[in-house]
């Protein structure tokens, strides 16, 4: 089953793909931008501040389905020893962090009208910036280590640390007293937000998996051709 | 109606900082990764022109390094 994850299988398509994903991308957006900034209604709490939800929520949902990706990947490559996984993995680390950075920046913007602060030191908040750090420890992983076993190994065991994380995130409104809200989205219950604020909120979630996707396919390649370089000067 | 759009009772310097930065941040890693790719593919090109034409069949044998020559991807 593996060999259809093989560099040369993919490449095919990987190459061409892009610009289709873009052009995807472009047209989602817009429709997500204009739901999110001129059609969805405010809250009659928040008033139109809650249209930060919409850049907000859809970047913290993606940097931690990347991350998880990423640990999967990581172990299913180390266990099974598929260098290809390593690279997906690779690949996709530069927009889970900048979709968590995103987050992180956007939450502190909408902070400040609904709790009169920048940042506290909240649990959610507080883990949301560790996830960054263990992105930060991935990436960097990858520009010290030269050596394939090494890199593999370290950036494995750095995902597995990471992941314990994800949890925390997840329920750490649950767990402890945080000024974070509890989740309005929940999958297995009856979700609290309203379908006209759900809808723009879902086509800006698609926006950003498109957009997650399209620098995936951009990385992947650009790392495929490094290693192409590499043979070339072997020859 | 435009002016209620930029001020939004007060809450739009938050909420426009909020969107521009999201929109800048992928701007600014699209055109981070575009320049790694176009670096690596000229790289490329460029010791493939290198190669004697012994080398280079051998190379173009390759599926992936045809495909990398055939101008793979415009973005």
């Amino acid at each position: 089953m593996f060999k259809y994850f093989e560099p040369n299988k993919i490449f095919s398509i990987t190459s061409k793909a892009p610009k289709y994903v873009l052009f995807l991308f472009i047209v989602i957006l817009s429709i997500g931008l204009t739901e999110a900034l001129i059609l969805s209604p405010e809250d009659y709490k928040q008033s139109h501040s809650v249209r930060i939800m919409y850049v907000h929520v859809p970047a913290a949902w993606i940097s931690l389905g990347i991350f998880s990706g990423i640990t999967f990947l990581s172990i299913i490559g180390y266990i099974f020893r598929i260098r290809n996984f390593f690279l997906i993995a690779k690949s996709l680390a530069p927009s889970g962090l900048v979709f968590n950075i995103i987050a992180l920046v956007t939450g502190s913007i909408w902070g400040k009208p609904t709790w009169g602060t920048w940042w506290a030191w909240d649990a959610r908040i507080t883990s949301m910036l560790i996830l960054a750090l263990f992105y930060l420890m991935y990436l960097i992983a990858w520009r010290i280590f030269e050596d394939n076993d090494k890199v593999f190994k370290v950036t494995s065991i750095i995902t597995i640390l990471g992941i314990i994380n994800v949890p925390i995130i997840k329920y750490s409104v649950d767990w402890w007293n945080t000024l974070h809200q509890p989740a309005s989205i929940n999958i297995l219950s009856k979700s609290s937000i309203h379908l006209s604020m759900l809808f723009p909120l879902l086509t800006m979630t698609a926006a950003f998996a498109l957009f997650s996707l399209l620098i995936f396919l951009m990385k992947y390649n650009t790392e495929l051709i490094k290693i192409k370089n590499k043979g070339l000067d072997r020859l | 109606m435009i002016e209620n759009l930029f001020l939004m009772n007060g809450y739009g310097i938050y909420v426009w900082s909020a969107f521009s930065f999201t929109l800048i941040s992928f701007l600014t890693l699209f055109l981070i990764i575009k320049i790694q790719y176009n670096k690596e593919k000229n790289k490329f090109i460029a010791k493939f022109g290198s190669l004697n034409s012994e080398k280079a069949v051998f190379a173009k044998s390759q599926s992936i390094n045809k495909e990398i020559l055939s101008n793979t991807s415009n973005i």
